[in-house]
């Protein structure tokens, strides 16, 4: 059914690996159903057709790692009416956001042959961190229900149910035991937001922290834990830098056991 | 603490081990389906047992603050290990249930009620402290005004095999908050557990006539004074053997006046705010309700999802979330659990199980903090406290 003034969706790509981007074409059963109620208008990774702006919804993936994408994703903010991120590197910088935490003059000649055809920003930054975001959806990759969830909260005006509490929720409502009590096994659950249905634990492995800090991170205190655990300080700094490094609570507390 | 009517029984009876099997044959004859303890991830938790090999046989449980580890050993006891990391609230209050639906058409909108039709359990092997746990939920889901329909239904489809417990584990503190280890009411049939040398029997207390009528078809004869003492001795024991114990007097007001005890903020240095505590245990209930829509808007349906105190969006109100700091959700807490469920529901909201103990992931301990409340330490002063977070609204 072609229904009038339907709402268009852009889908834009900065620096990442197109995991986030490919949850929605993974929305197999549902995409008959989006496109019913959205034009996608601009979305390379899947069509070739390209709308002109400016945009109802721009979904936005990866994160700001060149001066071209700077400038980029301004345009992008004025081309969108409502401008939401997805994934980790478009809320938290990303993995990429490893180079952080070190110089990337020095990173480059280790990984290119001509380091002069590089041209690259010393920091890998969210999104947020240039222009205004009106929703941020985490994870690495974001979890198909939740966009869902998200696009439908758009559609029909209403706030979308994504919790900012931690993983240990969704394991207890699937009835996990946690991993931690019962296996000492490390696990970001408790400082990590829920969001992914607490797959890792399910299958008795600790969280690793892909949906980044929850609401209340007492990431200090897991620490402590970890290390009674058996943990070295080192473990614990690699723990908490990893696809959400540069998220402030992550970044900090691995700060603290960093070399 | 809880108040339960003592049935009054007949003389003991026993059951051999070897004929605990046909129990739970008659059961499923019976049309129940069997709910027990089960080894699963390296814990014992409550799920469908279809035979006496399905129980934790010759599992031990050693529990720390923040610790649970299972151990094998060669004897053959069904019930050698304590609570785990799940309740039975889990089968009377659903971690998620949908409420109700809505459908449009054509302009109008239709609601659809759900069927809260729940099936028969039989409930094996549950302790003393998890029945007054039941009790106490009773009240909240069963008494006064608002009767919740899906608790009701399934609470009238239950048959209780309670146990005794042969063993305390390290964080339980049932005995002091007189809620176990005996089981003193609330069940079909409740059992202890003996081996003495080469017999292992299980005896047998009825406590209601369907515990009777199942009895009657499982083979049992009346226990002896000997092996009836036998089984006294070794709930006697449980209850001598608990290391952790709260002290329930005038705890009520203790807690009232610890308001602003410097204690709060050195549990909420090491609290994770991440509800653990509070989905373990048996007795809280809280909830919380999402709508959700599909993508064409012609169908929303209503969810009710556990929810907890320990959480932002728990406390959230127009301008922001009431109890903003993590000191304020553990003291909220905790006052609840053991003060002010007095005077909410005629109990304490605490059955001294221990799981919130041994599920911390960081091993906060209750009963330690308790004790610490209650140690002469100087409360912050007016200035200090003015400084906090607290505002007036923050109980």
């Amino acid at each position: 059914m072609q229904r009038k003034n339907k709402p268009t969706l852009a889908v834009w790509k900065f620096a990442s690996c197109d995991g986030c981007q490919l949850s929605l074409l993974d929305c197999e059963d549902e995409l008959l159903a989006i496109i019913d109620r959205i034009d996608i208008a601009y979305f390379p990774e899947a069509t070739r057709t390209v709308l002109k702006g400016p945009y109802d919804v721009s979904l936005v993936e990866g994160s700001i790692t060149t001066q071209h994408d700077a400038e980029r994703i301004h345009r992008v903010r004025r081309a969108s009416k409502v401008l939401i991120t997805i994934g980790a590197c478009a809320t938290a910088g990303g993995i990429q956001a490893l180079r952080n935490f070190a110089d990337v003059k020095q990173l480059v000649p280790m990984v290119y042959a001509s380091p002069k055809y590089i041209e690259t920003l010393n920091k890998s930054t969210p999104i947020s961190d240039h222009v205004f975001v009106d929703f941020e959806l985490r994870g690495c990759p974001i979890n198909k229900g939740q966009l869902l969830e998200v696009l439908s909260a758009y559609l029909h005006g209403r706030k979308p149910n994504t919790s900012r509490y931690s993983v240990c929720m969704e394991c207890k409502r699937n009835g996990t035991p946690c991993v931690m009590v019962a296996q000492g096994t490390p696990c970001l659950g408790p400082v990590t937001q829920a969001g992914c249905g607490a797959i890792c634990p399910l299958f008795q492995r600790g969280c690793y922290g892909c949906f980044g800090p929850a609401e209340v991170a007492n990431t200090r205190a897991l620490s402590e834990q970890w290390k009674a655990l058996g943990k070295t300080p080192q473990d614990v700094m690699r723990a908490f830098r990893t696809y959400n490094a540069y998220a402030e609570a992550f970044r900090k507390e691995s700060d603290i056991h960093g070399a | 603490m809880v108040k339960i009517s003592r049935r009054e029984g007949r003389a003991a009876q026993l059951i051999e081990h070897h004929d605990f099997q046909s129990l739970f044959d008659v059961l499923k004859a019976k049309k129940y389906r069997l709910i027990g303890p089960t080894v699963r991830d390296g814990s014992v938790v409550y799920d469908e047992v279809a035979r006496v090999d399905d129980l934790p046989v010759g599992y031990s449980d050693e529990q720390e603050k923040g610790s649970y580890r299972l151990n094998k050993s060669d004897d053959h006891r069904l019930f050698g290990y304590g609570v785990g990391p799940h309740s039975w609230k889990k089968f009377l209050f659903p971690p998620a249930v949908r409420l109700w639906q809505a459908r449009r058409d054509d302009g109008s909108f239709q609601i659809i009620p759900e069927d809260y039709h729940a099936e028969p359990l039989a409930l094996i092997g549950v302790r003393a402290c998890e029945l007054n746990a039941i009790a106490i939920q009773d009240r909240v889901f069963l008494d006064g005004e608002y009767r919740d329909p899906i608790y009701a239904a399934q609470r009238e489809k239950l048959f209780v095999l309670a146990v005794n417990c042969g063993q305390a584990g390290n964080t339980c503190f049932c005995a002091s908050m007189h809620a176990g280890p005996r089981v003193t009411g609330q069940f079909d049939l409740a059992v202890t557990e003996v081996i003495n040398g080469e017999s292992h029997y299980f005896t047998v207390e009825v406590g209601s006539p369907r515990g009777e009528e199942v009895l009657s078809e499982v083979p049992h004869r009346p226990a002896s004074g000997e092996e009836k003492a036998l089984a006294n001795q070794i709930i006697t024991q449980t209850a001598a053997s608990m290391k952790r114990s709260i002290d329930t007097r005038g705890i009520k007001q203790r807690l009232y006046a610890s308001f602003e005890h410097p204690q709060w903020d050195d549990i909420a240095a090491r609290c994770l705010a991440c509800g653990n505590c509070t989905q373990v245990c048996p007795t809280c209930f809280c909830s919380t309700v999402e709508d959700v829509t599909d993508l064409s808007g012609n169908t929303a349906d209503r969810w009710r999802k556990w929810d907890s105190c320990f959480t932002t969006d728990f406390s959230y109100i127009v301008g922001g979330s009431i109890r903003s700091s993590v000191k304020s959700r553990y003291r909220q807490w905790m006052t609840h659990k053991l003060a002010t469920w007095i005077e909410q529901f005629g109990t304490s909201g605490c059955v001294g199980c221990g799981r919130c103990i041994t599920w911390c992931p960081v091993g906060i301990d209750i009963t330690e903090e308790i004790a610490a409340l209650r140690a002469e330490k100087q409360p912050a002063t007016a200035v200090e406290a003015a400084k906090e977070d607290v505002s007036y609204a923050d109980v």
